[in-house]
């Protein structure tokens, strides 16, 4: 899972870069999700950055993969900070949904949830709601339509370029 | 070089989609020196401008129009506005289609006599028999460059086909090979052969796979008789006193109306367009549509009974290379009812990319269930099955009442209730199917629902009588006589097979027919 620490417990950003940290990690700064130890950052223009680490977490909760780094979680969710800084409605069922589920959560918040099986048992309250829908519906195109991630499921997309499969393993299995 | 007839002249036979009917019947007619206009609703992309990328490709090819859905098919619930992964462009369904060009069994063509009556089910028989149709198959299969046909020797099979040929051995299958495909296996036709490439629905850039696109539509051209319109939009059919059709309003590439005048007119949108255009060319002489006395245009909707079944192994497969379905069983395409159901389905290796198998692998779900199937993606193998589903006549396509397209013509409804001998069919289908890849030690199986319906049949049935279907033995619409159809809402029953062959089998044949007639005069 993805430990986020809050820059309101105290702890600056400076501090968590010195302490480093064991896993993934994701912080909020400004208008920002950052990743330090993968050096990325996701700038946000319409949705909270606390909301879209909380959206990241959905996403990974959502289609879990072990393998598959969250950069390319934040990839696949980043289009709904884009439409919700063109459209107020999809900022709010957005905003809310995630509200929503830190309510259920409890004092810590869906991402303060430890387990996996705890975030999902939200997940599957809410599984039919528009919020979930637009979620999941978005994300199973923006995720799996990553070339990036291609290679981490063995898939190795077009051939033309390279001849076809014909000189290239098209019939290559050798356990049958 | 390529015809351009006058908006008025209406001595043309105006075809409406330029696919495997289409296309094909718009070149036979320009061999033999008859002038032939081609609207075509997509835009001309020729094949080097395919993409293989599925969800680019599909951007580019697929008839994404919007569509409702109803009844209880779990496409409904899926995807409720995409009922169809059809293809909207030059060459139709025929860029995406995968190649397997397989007969009609004899019994397929007499359903109701082979059958018998089937509760809740519409069968009938066909006008044609086998025997009528086999020197059209044959030269189908010439044209097409079938392979296991005319000495051309089949596909050499891919990683996906061995899985699937071990599995086959295991359960005492006979009849699995590498299919009969109308994919150049050796260079013909000046085109290329097959480089394993993967892709074969996103559109064969190599040129190797049959398409109206780069055969029939090139070569109807080259005869100067021919004149292909894309992004033209056929919106209404329009008649005279007498009832005789005379002509097609269109909307053309800047969505201006036009109205080609016409001798005849041949309709071959696809089973969902076809009867969309006919209802919608409504009239104070025919209140009900063209062509529609008998009530049926529009029913007896069939997209084959369909689903698949992906497997995950212990060593990596990668199924994805090579030819996406050169890989066929057949043994359980007879009629033997002992099995529960009547009819029959074949087996075809499947695969999808890593984008596509995410989107209909199983969709709508999501968890770890979901994930760890994909986690193993390069270790899956896959097959699609395809049988014969039961015509029923609520299960149709009408026009919506309130919503329109851009052209402000009603949008097409699908409405599909899945019969009992389907359900029955689809389960022992994946009971097999998942015996298959057991046998070959498959750690995990997964029975997959069926796709948006690539096969889309039956909505304008042949009959020999003109109270029981839309068209006679030879296309041609009881009511009308110079209005015919020419794709496969003509089927009067879905056969197990792949419909293709048979499409243009009929469309050949079709030819032949118009052709006689109007030197006859009698059109």
């Amino acid at each position: 899972m993805v430990t986020i620490y809050e820059r309101k417990p105290g702890l600056s950003r400076r501090e968590l870069l010195k302490r480093g940290g064991a896993g993934a990690l994701l912080i909020i700064s400004g208008s920002a999700v950052i990743s330090p130890e993968h050096a990325w950052a996701l700038q946000t223009a319409a949705l909270k950055p606390e909301t879209m680490a909380t959206l990241i977490q959905v996403a990974r909760d959502i289609y879990p993969h072990d393998q598959v780094p969250d950069k390319y979680y934040a990839i696949a969710v980043k289009g709904h900070d884009e439409t919700a800084a063109k459209d107020p409605a999809h900022k709010e069922l957005i905003e809310k949904g995630i509200a929503d589920l830190d309510k259920k959560a409890g004092s810590g918040g869906y991402r303060g949830l430890g387990w996996e099986e705890q975030r999902v048992a939200l997940l599957k309250e809410i599984e039919k709601s528009p919020f979930f829908q637009a979620v999941r519906g978005g994300l199973v195109v923006s995720l799996y339509n990553q070339k990036e991630v291609w290679p981490i499921f063995g898939y190795e997309g077009e051939s033309y370029s390279k001849g076809g499969y014909i000189a290239r393993g098209f019939d290559d299995i050798e356990w049958l | 070089m390529a015809a351009q007839f006058d908006l008025n002249n209406d001595g043309v036979v105006v075809i409406i989609g330029s696919g495997a009917g289409g296309g094909t019947l718009g070149n036979e007619l320009a061999q033999k020196g008859i002038d032939v206009v081609i609207l075509e609703a997509g835009a001309r992309h020729e094949y080097e401008d395919f993409i293989n990328d599925e969800w680019d490709s599909f951007a580019q090819l697929a008839w994404k129009d919007k569509r409702t859905t109803s009844g209880d098919w779990r496409v409904a619930k899926d995807f409720p506005n995409l009922p169809a992964w059809i293809v909207k462009s030059v060459g139709g369904s025929t860029t995406h289609w995968a190649g397997a060009s397989l007969r009609f069994q004899e019994h397929e063509f007499k359903t109701l006599s082979t059958y018998g009556k089937v509760k809740g089910a519409n069968l009938l028989d066909w006008p044609v028999t086998l025997a009528e149709m086999e020197p059209y198959y044959a030269k189908a299969e010439a044209k097409m460059g079938v392979t296991g046909t005319n000495n051309w020797p089949r596909l050499p099979g891919n990683n996906n086909f061995k899985v699937l040929k071990a599995g086959a051995d295991k359960l005492g299958y006979k009849e699995c090979h590498t299919g009969n495909m109308a994919i150049n296996s050796v260079q013909r036709d000046d085109r290329n052969s097959c480089q394993q490439t993967g892709f074969c629905f996103q559109g064969c850039k190599w040129g190797a796979k049959w398409s109206t696109l780069y055969t029939e539509i090139p070569k109807g051209e080259a005869t100067g008789h021919l004149d292909v319109r894309p992004s033209s939009m056929a919106i209404k059919i329009s008649h005279d006193a007498s009832g005789k059709v005379t002509g097609v309003v269109y909307a053309d590439k800047d969505g201006k109306l036009q109205e080609q005048k016409a001798r005849i007119v041949a309709v071959a949108g696809n089973s969902i367009e076809s009867p969309r255009l006919l209802l919608n060319s409504e009239s104070s002489k025919f209140p009900h549509g063209l062509a529609n006395s008998s009530g049926q245009v529009g029913k007896n909707y069939m997209r084959h009974t369909t689903g698949s079944v992906y497997a995950v192994f212990d060593k990596p497969v990668h199924m994805y290379r090579g030819t996406t379905m050169a890989g066929s069983i057949r043994d359980e395409a007879r009629h033997d009812p002992s099995r529960g159901f009547v009819g029959g389905y074949e087996m075809e290796t499947l695969s999808l990319g890593l984008p596509f198998m995410a989107a209909f692998l199983n969709p709508g779900g999501w968890g770890r269930s979901f994930t760890t199937a994909l986690d193993h993606y390069d270790h899956m193998a896959g097959l699609w099955i395809v049988g014969e589903d039961m015509p029923r006549e609520e299960n149709r396509i009408t026009l919506h009442k309130d919503e329109k397209d851009e052209h402000g013509m009603p949008i097409a409804d699908v409405h599909f209730d899945d019969h009992p001998n389907d359900t029955a069919m689809r389960d022992h289908a994946y009971k097999q199917g998942q015996s298959l890849y057991a046998a070959v030690g498959a750690t995990r199986t997964f029975p997959t629902p069926p796709y948006p319906s690539t096969h889309n049949l039956g909505t304008n049935r042949m009959s020999e009588k003109a109270a029981d279907g839309v068209v006679n033995k030879h296309g041609q619409t009881h009511d009308i006589k110079n209005l015919f159809v020419s794709d496969g809402s003509q089927f009067t029953t879905g056969g197990a097979e792949n419909p293709t062959l048979t499409i243009v089998s009929l469309a050949i044949r079709q030819a032949d027919y118009i052709a006689a007639r109007m030197s006859a005069k009698s059109i």
